[in-house]
């Protein structure tokens, strides 16, 4: 049997890649990957925790956020092709006309 | 013994994709590398003995979300991308703030308490399969959750058209149903 410690070490890693990813990097669709790494480290916890609580309701919750990050792509992707076609470029600090 | 060996390999390919994927300089070799992470994902999923959500995260995440990024990468100039800066200040200040996070929340795991159990069992779940226990999970207690899921699905749909729609030198709704991939893939 594993441990819960075990799993929740790994989403915190996979998490903090996450975070890591979405700081350095600065190529927005990779800025998208980070935040997908996010959301599956926090899955992880919850498909751990529900599994070591008896319980459905962390897998209920898995579902919808894996809903909420097909949307977020959908949107996010759909903004940078958006900004591409406007600006021929998917940098962030090319992207500064709400700058003033 | 078997599953510990099988965790390690899952948590090892994990990391080090999950690694490559962040510091790859391409971008069609990060969503590779994130997909080769996905399906340990699944594989960890299915020593949680939650097999549907494996199955879900090979299907939503690795068949749908990751094409869509590959559809996106190919619309979009790959030339354009290999030269990178830091988001912060500093790459270094960034990797230092995520270091810092992991080493803070990694020493808070031993203050951890499970709490009350729920009725969901593995052998309550194995008697009546674990698609069948999500599902009677998931169109009881959160059905309002569920129907506003599928209207953010909806509205993910409808955005995508219309922020990829080419304007068609200002004429109005979209008539040109060209650029549809966003919203094809969003409805699987």
């Amino acid at each position: 049997m594993i441990p819960l410690s075990w799993y929740m070490a790994l989403a915190i890693i996979l998490f903090c890649i996450g975070v890591c990813g979405f700081l350095t990097r600065r190529n927005v669709i990779v800025m998208f990957l980070s935040i997908e790494l996010m959301l599956n480290g926090v899955n992880l916890n919850l498909v751990a925790l529900s599994h070591f609580l008896d319980s459905m309701r962390g897998q209920a919750f898995t579902f919808f956020i894996i809903t909420v990050a097909a949307a977020e792509a959908a949107i996010g992707l759909g903004i940078a092709i958006a900004l591409y076609r406007s600006r021929r470029s998917v940098h962030v600090d090319t992207i500064n006309l709400l700058k003033g | 013994m078997f599953l510990q060996l099988f965790f390690a390999y899952c948590a090892l390919m994990i990391v080090a994709s999950g690694l490559l994927a962040i510091s790859l300089r391409n971008p069609v070799h990060c969503v590779l590398m994130v997909l080769v992470l996905f399906f340990h994902m699944a594989g960890l999923y299915l020593t949680l003995n939650a097999e549907f959500l494996a199955a879900v995260q090979i299907i939503v995440y690795a068949g749908a979300i990751l094409v869509l990024y590959l559809f996106v990468l190919f619309l979009v100039s790959l030339r354009e991308e290999l030269h990178l800066n830091g988001f912060v200040p500093n790459a270094w200040l960034g990797r230092i703030i995520a270091a810092g996070l992991a080493v803070l929340l990694l020493a808070i795991i031993p203050a951890f308490i499970l709490g009350e159990k729920g009725e969901w069992t593995v052998e309550a779940v194995r008697q009546v399969t674990h698609t069948k226990a999500l599902g009677q999970e998931l169109f009881t207690t959160y059905l309002l959750p569920f129907e506003i899921a599928g209207l953010i699905l909806l509205v993910a749909l409808i955005g995508g058209l219309v922020l990829a729609r080419r304007d068609q030198a200002g004429s109005g709704d979209g008539v040109d149903p060209e650029p549809a991939t966003i919203g094809k893939e969003v409805s699987q």
